[in-house]
């Protein structure tokens, strides 16, 4: 319990680099993975291909290879520079990876949403003039989003935990890094794991209490 | 005949074909629609009325020949489709309006993003639309809480919203329970007297007796038979038609 008490200012920083990883992976996974979607029933070939592709590519591929191939394939050799900062550029190259990630499966659960939406819909919008972008955007989207609020919550949950192999693309500073350092200093501390868990569950809980409400809130009644 | 003295006709089918897959369910369709007229298609079911109707917006693609819309034969994508829609308005057996906007949103939508007519004024026009197809006291109210007979009502209004230059009415009744026909089809006649130009596949012989200018009979992808309702109905010329309507209307 003590080594919980010793390490825990360490563990909280490490333990707020997670939130901050969370919440910039939060947004643009879901704006991505908008845009994703929207190249996937997209009506042009070329857009659904590279849609697809994309997809198929980073949703089959382990999250460690995606965060290494960010660090080392797109920073170092291709001189993709956020920060002069170490700490600040591994972290942006973490969130961004951590993004590309997830957005392949944030894709993936709107796609199941607009599945649920019925033709009818389209029809009807297409029939009163709004052009496809138009008809996505204000009848599809929405409704489609709706419907995947909770497949929504459950793919940001498993985000924010992801939060914890960040080390994969050179970014050490977050809690379950320090954790492992302060295992190596003062052995395996069960007190120090269950308090990280304890860390992640009170984050990743209300996430998903709040989307299953949400998501009973704002289905569409047909 | 016409209203406004253009004499050209609104809309023109020109050797129509469309395949599904194997099956050809428009074969070498000619049909005129002129302004004004109100233009019903009745026949069998799999006959390809809905096809026919959906081709005019082109919800449905054609294979071969041309449809002339307003003088324009009809863009095949893009801005100048998009526009062409706003022009033609759509009643659809399943109403479909748009289930997460209420009854007013649905009717001011294309109004405010295809037109730029603002809000207010488009509210106000839609509150117009609403009392004329009786619905005005539940424009706050999400689809699913109306009833069909009211959500087809609804669907009216939205079509006109646009002021469209004709309206298509694809099965309007067909989803609806046996007391709520009446109500859309009042509706209908309303619009028929007011002069729209429509065509309406629909069952109702009532309707096509009472509003229509013309009957066409749609069997096996072809239009069998053109006549008046009257002459239609009391006398029609081909084995296929006298067959359908003594089906449907000894009972």
């Amino acid at each position: 319990m003590e080594d919980l008490i010793r390490y825990a200012p360490d563990l909280a920083l490490g333990f707020l680099e997670n939130i901050k990883l969370s919440i910039v992976g939060a947004i643009t996974s879901l704006i991505l993975g908008t845009i994703l979607v929207a190249m996937r029933v997209s009506p042009t070939p070329v857009l659904r291909v590279a849609g697809t592709f994309y997809v198929n590519v980073i949703r089959n591929t382990p999250l460690t290879l995606v965060l290494a191939f960010s660090a080392l394939g797109l920073s170092d050799q291709l001189g993709l520079v956020f920060s002069a900062e170490p700490r600040i550029n591994s972290f942006w190259i973490v969130a961004m990876g951590l993004s590309a990630y997830t957005a392949a499966f944030v894709c993936e659960a709107l796609r199941s949403g607009i599945n649920t939406v019925p033709l009818g819909q389209a029809e009807a919008a297409r029939a009163i003039g709004l052009t496809f972008m138009q008809s996505l955007r204000m009848i599809i989207l929405p409704q489609a989003f709706r419907a995947v609020v909770a497949p929504l919550g459950s793919v940001m949950i498993a985000m924010i935990k992801n939060t914890t192999v960040a080390v994969a693309g050179g970014f050490a500073a977050e809690s379950a890094a320090n954790m492992k350092e302060s295992f190596d200093q003062v052995g395996a501390s069960i007190p120090i794991f269950l308090g990280i868990v304890v860390a992640f569950m009170a984050v990743t809980l209300p996430v998903g209490w709040f989307t299953g409400r949400l998501a009973r809130r704002l289905a569409v009644a047909r | 005949m016409t209203e406004n003295g253009d004499a050209t006709p609104l809309v023109q089918l020109e050797n129509v074909n469309k395949h599904f897959g194997s099956l050809h369910v428009l074969k070498d369709i000619n049909l005129t629609v002129s302004r004004g007229e109100v233009l019903v298609v009745i026949g069998p079911s799999g006959g390809g009325k809905s096809t026919l109707c959906r081709t005019i917006n082109r919800l449905e693609t054609i294979d071969g020949g041309r449809i002339v819309f307003d003088g324009n034969v009809l863009p095949a994508e893009g801005k100048g489709l998009a526009r062409l829609r706003s022009e033609v308005g759509m009643v659809f057996q399943s109403f479909n309006l748009f289930a997460h906007k209420t009854i007013r949103e649905n009717v001011t939508l294309g109004p405010t993003k295809v037109r730029g007519i603002a809000r207010d004024a488009a509210d106000k026009r839609a509150m117009e639309l609403l009392e004329r197809v009786g619905i005005a006291s539940q424009a706050d109210k999400y689809p699913a809480q109306l009833s069909g007979g009211q959500q087809q009502r609804v669907a009216i209004a939205r079509a006109l919203a646009m002021d469209p230059k004709m309206i298509l009415f694809d099965e309007p009744t067909s989803a609806l329970d046996p007391e709520m026909v009446q109500e859309v089809l009042d509706v209908m006649i309303g619009l028929a007297r007011d002069g729209m130009t429509m065509m309406v596949v629909t069952h109702e012989m009532g309707f096509a007796r009472r509003a229509a200018h013309r009957v066409v009979f749609m069997a096996d992808g072809q239009i069998a038979e053109e006549n008046t309702p009257d002459e239609f109905f009391t006398n029609a010329q081909t084995d296929r038609a006298r067959d359908f309507l003594s089906k449907i209307l000894t009972h």
